[in-house]
């Protein structure tokens, strides 16, 4: 298994570096001026030369990437210019809330789809499976932002049952102490019960939107491994040979119809930290979503570059997840891998 | 398995029932929601944003402020005519008229408990009119330039000795830049490369002002507490303010709605214009002084070189309609006025231009182009919610005199790089200067000095002579007429048709009193208190 996690890891270096050299020529091929932005409204020419210089970016592109690279060795992901703060800092503030944020709202989708899909596949047809489709095409055809506006409206404006749609704590608590900077961990870690309660109801509706989202995939590719799995003959022989309904179902098929669910799972992770985009603007979520996106809009070059190169390496460590979690749910993976 | 079920809801139900610590009372906080936070504590800080301009000046004091007046319909505004005391107890300016000595007040401290001393007003306007930018170029325009102007006579008085005599010279002693620092906490943090510590005061609080920085976390919000020991006006009444960054539009408006935020400046006209019909909140407009939205044309290059072609756009443009369905009416018509409602010069009857197609076609017949020509028209993608409906409007309006526009939407960055370029044929735009004088802003817009914001590349030398000469006129006769002068000059060559004076608008709860409208347009939390 360790060798395994070693060549995959290895196997993923070359990737990692052609992320570096596309991130850092797309940057600067943005059609944006760095330089005349920062420089403030009243800057004259040689004051925006004058920070132009301040910048680097007076050099020629090469020697930029050579800065840029030293830098990166160093752990310095550069400066942000539209927080004034490290970058390094920034999505390490940030990252935990956008990672709290996804695994909540995939967590709620698992729970409803999983079990939705495999009543759907051993019923087709019923009203459980109508339910699952009707579900399934309103996920996926609801526009993410629409659902979370919508949700805000009548959830806080309307009922006022969930709290105001301010990030990740309500403006008058004070957050827990913070230990992984994921606001749930820190809270149950020092037992802060009452701040649990407050950063459980910030989450509910940004949770809920993202949930809606991730639960369509997730139902249907259950459902469809599900239908497959039971009509093949391992199946067969397990219900003539009289085992229960329940082994059946859940010991014999579920496990076998993990492994494309699970597949499918690490995609709609890796895709819900992108959709968190449009979340986190809608719900005031601090997360590296919103940030990389200010940061596009002011051409602002090491955030953009920064995030793209923490999701490249979450992209990486998901993979490795999802392969070492074949090698669990299927013995034979772990022999071809 | 059920009765585990039984147990997680209930285990659920009980947390999400649990109330949160509140770390503070509500009713001494105030909660501001804005659209986008400050990136710097420091407004001597390259590329300092304008919320950093809030901060800095509630966190640090000048050495003199504006007074205050009640406005006709009862609302508050800074009052540009008189100076008022806030470091500096009184002030004389010499009987020459060369220099101006200061006397600060004896018992301000800043919030480490150091006593303000005349050395670290020196400190802090030196670093102003040497750290480049912003900072300097401000400095620069009220004639503060050098090091050399400003000394530190003893503890307690401070000099600053003239360049020349310029009427700009004290009232910019009290805008937001020069801002008086805790020398000594700064100095501890600075280094040989970095010798004015700007990457520490940045993030830190190295002021005296009525409030203190508790927390910040760019991006998020940032959080102020009184200072108890304040001496340079009457204690605030606020305990604590927090400023919460609150993307999106809509939700600032729920927020409000619902009680949970205080105040905002950030809302769409729209949503102030509905939200003080329905009543439920408090609506504070002012137009917006010496600050007019436009349409520019670049007078560099064919077509729009020629005024014939120019003044055919100032008939065409639909004023009335732009205001009303771009703007709902929040603001003041200009119809081609440059000079704002509420500064000095102004004139309803100077400018000629009212929609009239028909007169814009024989104008462009004039110009040589009755079949008129394809063109691109621009506007600055962070403010669509105004400038969108607008650029469709004119789009459409100069269709009809057959001037083809295509719309070019630009986001952020790119939109200064235009501005900077000046190649941009046609663009909507808006522009406000912090001072109340009708040169101040003609020489950012109209001056040959080219300044970013005269992106019409508008160049005349008649127009800078009057500018020039109204800057450094003390005869209000003569300097009326320049004012007038360059006024009529603006409006026949028009350059840039004014369409509007923009309102700054804030919706806030009605228990919320004190609120007073200040040049700079951010909130000044001393004034306001919460019941």
């Amino acid at each position: 298994m360790l060798r395994l996690i070693g060549r995959r890891l290895l196997a993923a270096a070359p990737g990692l570096a052609g992320v570096i050299v596309v991130t850092f020529l797309m940057t600067r091929a943005l059609p944006g001026d760095p330089a005349a932005f920062f420089a403030g409204p009243a800057a004259t020419r040689e004051a925006i030369e004058e920070i132009r210089k301040n910048l680097g970016l007076d050099k020629s592109l090469t020697v930029q990437f050579g800065v840029y690279v030293r830098d990166l060795m160093r752990g310095d992901l550069g400066k942000s210019l539209t927080t004034g703060q490290p970058v390094r800092s920034d999505l390490v503030s940030r990252l935990p809330a956008s990672l709290e944020l996804t695994a909540c709202g995939l967590l709620l989708a698992v729970s409803i789809a999983l079990p939705l899909g495999g009543l759907a596949a051993t019923r087709p047809g019923s009203w459980v499976d109508h339910l699952c489709r009707m579900l399934t095409t309103a996920g996926v055809s609801l526009p993410i932002f629409f659902t979370g506006l919508l949700l805000v409206y009548v959830f806080y404006f309307l009922l006022g049952w969930a709290p105001a749609p301010l990030g990740r704590l309500d403006a008058f608590a004070s957050a827990p102490r913070s230990i992984t900077g994921f606001f749930l961990l820190d809270a149950l870690l020092t037992g802060d019960i009452g701040v649990m309660g407050a950063i459980l109801r910030q989450l509910a509706l940004p949770a809920i939107t993202l949930g809606l989202f991730a639960m369509a995939p997730i139902a249907r590719m259950t459902r469809a491994a599900m239908l497959g799995v039971l009509s093949s003959d391992f199946i067969r022989t397990a219900r003539a040979s009289g085992l229960d309904r329940r082994t059946v179902l859940v010991t014999y098929a579920f496990r076998n119809a993990m492994v494309p669910v699970v597949t499918t799972l690490g995609m709609v992770f890796s895709f819900l930290l992108g959709a968190n985009v449009l979340v986190e603007k809608v719900f005031a979520w601090p997360g590296i979503g919103s940030y990389a996106l200010e940061a596009l809009i002011v051409s602002d070059y090491a955030p953009v570059q920064g995030f793209i190169l923490t999701m490249a390496g979450l992209y990486v460590l998901l993979n490795l997840l999802i392969d070492v979690l074949y090698g669990v749910i299927d013995p034979r993976a772990r022999i071809e891998a | 398995m059920k009765r585990i079920t039984a147990r997680l809801l209930l285990v659920a139900l009980l947390l999400l029932t649990a109330s949160p610590a509140l770390a503070q009372s509500r009713s001494e906080t105030l909660l501001v929601v804005v659209e986008l936070g400050p990136n710097s504590m420091d407004i001597h800080g390259v590329g300092a944003n304008r919320p950093a301009y809030q901060a800095s000046w509630n966190l640090y004091d000048r050495l003199m402020t504006y007074g205050v007046k009640t406005l006709p319909d009862g609302t508050r505004m800074y009052d540009y005519s008189v100076l008022k005391p806030e470091l500096a107890e009184s002030w004389q300016v010499a009987a020459d008229g060369t220099a101006v000595t200061f006397k600060l007040r004896r018992d301000a401290k800043f919030h480490d408990g150091t006593p303000v001393t005349a050395k670290d007003v020196k400190w802090s306007f030196d670093r102003a009119v040497t750290v480049g930018g912003f900072p300097t170029f401000q400095m620069k325009a009220g004639s503060l330039e050098k090091p050399e102007q400003f000394t530190a006579v003893d503890d307690y008085t401070f000099r600053v000795t003239f360049l020349r005599k310029d009427k700009l010279t004290m009232p910019d002693l009290a805008v937001p830049v020069p801002v008086v620092m805790n020398s000594e906490l700064a100095k501890k943090h600075a280094t040989a490369a970095d010798p004015w510590a700007m990457e520490w005061v940045k993030n830190n609080d190295a002021g005296g002002g009525a409030y203190k920085l508790e927390s910040w976390k760019p991006g998020q919000e940032s959080v102020f507490v009184r200072f108890d020991e304040w001496k340079s006006g009457p204690l605030p009444k606020l305990k604590r303010v927090i400023v919460r960054e609150v993307p999106s539009a809509g939700n600032r408006r729920a927020l409000l709605e619902r009680g949970d935020a205080d105040i905002s400046f950030d809302l769409p006209p729209k949503d102030f214009s509905e939200i003080a019909a329905a009543g439920k909140l408090a609506v504070v407009a002012h137009p917006v002084e010496n600050a007019h939205a436009y349409v520019g044309m670049n007078v560099k290059n064919p077509p729009f070189n020629n005024v014939k072609v120019r003044q055919a756009v100032a008939y065409a443009i639909p004023y009335e309609k732009i205001f009303h369905s771009a703007m709902f009416d929040r603001g003041a018509l200009l119809m081609g006025n440059p000079i704002a409602t509420n500064t000095v010069g102004y004139d309803p009857k100077l400018s000629p231009y009212r929609t009239d197609v028909a007169k814009a076609k024989a104008l462009m017949a004039e110009a040589g182009a009755p079949n008129g020509f394809e063109t691109q028209l621009y506007f600055d993608q962070g403010f669509a919610t105004i400038n969108e409906p607008a650029a469709v409007l004119v789009q459409e309006s100069l269709g009809q005199i057959g001037i083809k526009t295509t719309i070019n939407k630009i986001p952020g960055a790119n939109w200064r790089n235009l501005m900077l370029k000046k190649e941009m044929p046609i663009y909507v735009n808006a522009f406000g200067g912090w001072l109340n004088y009708p040169e101040y802003f003609f020489f950012w817009n109209y001056h040959g000095q080219n300044a970013v914001f005269n992106t019409m590349s508008y160049q005349n030398p008649e127009m800078d002579k009057l500018i020039d000469a109204a800057r450094f006129e003390s005869d209000p006769k003569k300097y009326a007429e320049l004012v007038r002068g360059f006024t009529k000059l603006a409006i026949a060559e028009v350059p840039r048709v004014p369409l509007a004076q923009p309102n700054l608008d804030v919706a806030m709860q009605k228990g919320i009193t004190g609120y007073q409208y200040w040049f700079h347009r951010q909130l000044d939390f001393r004034q306001l208190s919460k019941n």
